[in-house]
């Protein structure tokens, strides 16, 4: 198939997604549903573009297609920060910080995080991105491994506080929320897409793009903190979601041959929705909430993506 | 030192170390314009690191390297890339890129991403000098390294800049594109006018197609002189701690050192 209608058919499956999330099985004569599922819908939006973005232009700048921004431990410090708050304050906890503290301080937390370490890295001697992912890696394991144990310390009860947390929920939106984080992530997208071009530069390789009159190391930098901004935002609104850039991207990768990353941000955003779209809208009205949105894209999602891998590997020989 | 003073691209006290190991132990020396001048040297000679450092891929840890009369690090990384460029040896994509797509990168310094027709037909003159027209809708990654080395001098080829520093560009070429590009390399000098530094590990090569050599040794500049000087079975065998034969046929000079 043609590139366009391609894209064209992604848009109407999203539209049709979209259409099933908000109107099934709707009482049209009350606004309740309708808002609610609105506040959803728009999150998952938000999210959906900021997984996108964030992962296309982290596996760019890594030159490797099979890392997301995860590796760097954002989701660690998270998780960790919300167990701590349950840890010392038991049961109470979200009585004593409301929802929109501990958003601020969550994402405040992460950002410091990756501004640290990228501190402690590209003052030094050792300016590499791939020291920089060992570091972000190897502090990721050290604090999903404290939660681990604080964990087990906890009171069960506790831990299920906890527990809502580390799975992927877009139930605790609501509107305040969603405004602060749609303008985080409409500041980190404008940044990206006026760069696109860079991107593309930047895909070949440091050295090709210094030679080529791009500023790598100050690009590099931006890019990063705008990713950093990104999945900081989406974490601290629905928990650890960032799994899904590894999918969507390969599916992008897959689906269309291009490498501009005009094109490419913009199909993986849309191929990032309609996953989660589809995969909320299963959980919600044909599951009847008995798995996670997470299972279900990484199912559905996985499959295709062998079946894609199948093919080409057909077509080559 | 006449040659220094018409020169632009100039070193001066140039070292570099990594770890203990001391690469360039403070150098001096200038690339002569509108020449080939080849790097020769064994291997960990610090033919490369100069090469890196004088394309600013690589920070030197003292001295500096000056171009038309200003310091290399205080040029916009966009505007020197309009006057030097540099290809390493490393070249491995994992991209879906055709070679056209590829050469059209040579043109970003001065389009921005944005191609207008003048670009596409340097684009297309480029894929032209280096006779890659049967190739140019195919996929690097679908190349040999052969192949793919010669997509990636087309960019820098694209990239018309007047000083092209090059890192070993015979890496992995059979010898009629070896000599191809030599040649290629050659004609830029001679029709356009470019400057061109090329590391290089084929003694020959250098001999038959360079105007003038550098040769280092333990991170110094041993000889820096026109190719028929440095071309010498005493200085080589300096170099490179191996007996030279140099056989002299039509005026060329031809290296052996095979089997003596």
């Amino acid at each position: 198939m043609k590139p366009l209608p391609k894209f064209i058919m992604l848009l109407m499956l999203l539209a049709v997604a979209t259409g099933l999330f908000m109107l099934y099985d709707v009482d049209l004569s009350s606004s309740y549903a309708i808002d609610k599922r609105s506040i959803r819908l728009a999150s998952m939006l938000v999210v959906g573009v900021s997984v996108a973005y964030s992962s296309i232009v982290f596996q760019t700048i890594t030159g490797n297609r099979i890392l997301t921004p995860s590796v760097m431990g954002y989701e660690a410090v998270f998780v960790l920060f919300q167990t701590l708050i349950v840890f010392i304050y038991g049961d109470r906890a979200f009585q004593v910080i409301g929802q929109q503290e501990n958003f601020l301080y969550a994402v405040i937390l992460m950002l410091g995080f990756s501004l640290a370490i990228y501190l402690l890295m590209f003052t030094g001697r050792k300016r590499n991105m791939y020291f920089l992912l060992l570091v972000g890696m190897v502090l990721g394991t050290l604090f999903m491994t404290t939660s681990q144990f604080l964990h087990v310390l906890l009171d069960p009860n506790e831990f299920s506080v906890v527990q809502n947390f580390m799975f992927v929920s877009f139930a605790k939106m609501n509107t305040k929320l969603l405004a602060i984080a749609a303008a985080t992530m409409a500041v980190s997208v404008a940044y990206i897409s006026v760069h696109r071009r860079a991107l593309d530069v930047m895909a070949l390789g440091r050295e090709h793009a210094i030679n080529l009159g791009v500023n790598y190391d100050k690009m590099v930098r931006n890019f990063l903190l705008a990713v950093a901004l990104m999945v900081s935002v989406s974490t601290a609104l629905v928990g650890p979601i960032i799994f899904l850039g590894i999918l969507v991207c390969n599916l992008t990768y897959e689906l269309f041959r291009t490498r501009r990353h005009a094109y490419m941000l913009v199909i993986c955003s849309v191929v990032a929705c309609l996953c989660l779209v589809f995969g909320q809208f299963l959980v919600e009205h044909v599951l009847d909430f008995s798995t996670t949105v997470s299972i279900i894209i990484n199912f559905i999602g996985g499959v295709y993506f062998m079946y894609l891998l199948w093919i080409s590997r057909k077509k080559i020989t | 030192m006449d040659k220094q003073k018409e020169d632009h691209l100039k070193f001066a006290d140039l070292s570099k170390r990594y770890g203990a190991k001391v690469v360039l132990d403070g150098i001096h020396g200038s690339i002569a314009e509108r020449q080939i001048t080849s790097l020769i040297g064994p291997n960990g000679a610090g033919k490369s690191t100069l090469l890196s450092i004088m394309a600013r891929l690589l920070k030197q840890d003292g001295g500096g390297v000056s171009f038309y009369e200003k310091d290399i690090t205080r040029y916009k990384s966009s505007e020197l890339a309009r006057k030097l460029s540099i290809l390493k040896q490393s070249n491995h994509l994992e991209l879906k890129l055709t070679v056209r797509d590829l050469v059209s990168f040579g043109r970003f310094p001065y389009s921005k991403g944005r191609m207008n027709a003048a670009d596409w037909e340097k684009v297309g003159e480029a894929i032209a000098f280096s006779e890659l027209e049967d190739l140019q809708h195919a996929y690097i990654d679908e190349l040999s390294g052969g192949q793919r080395q010669r997509a990636f001098i087309s960019m820098i080829i694209a990239q018309d800049t007047d000083y092209i520093l090059l890192d070993e560009p015979l890496n992995n070429l059979d010898m009629k594109h070896a000599v191809h590009v030599m040649k290629t390399l050659r004609r830029l000098v001679d029709e356009l006018g470019k400057t061109v530094v090329i590391v290089i590990h084929e003694i020959n090569f250098a001999a038959q197609y360079s105007d003038r050599i550098i040769a280092l040794k333990d991170g110094v500049i041993r000889y820096d002189d026109t190719a028929g000087k440095v071309i010498d079975a005493q200085v080589l065998q300096e170099i490179f701690g191996i007996p030279f034969d140099i056989l002299e046929r039509n005026g060329k000079k031809i290296c052996n050192y095979f089997n003596l």
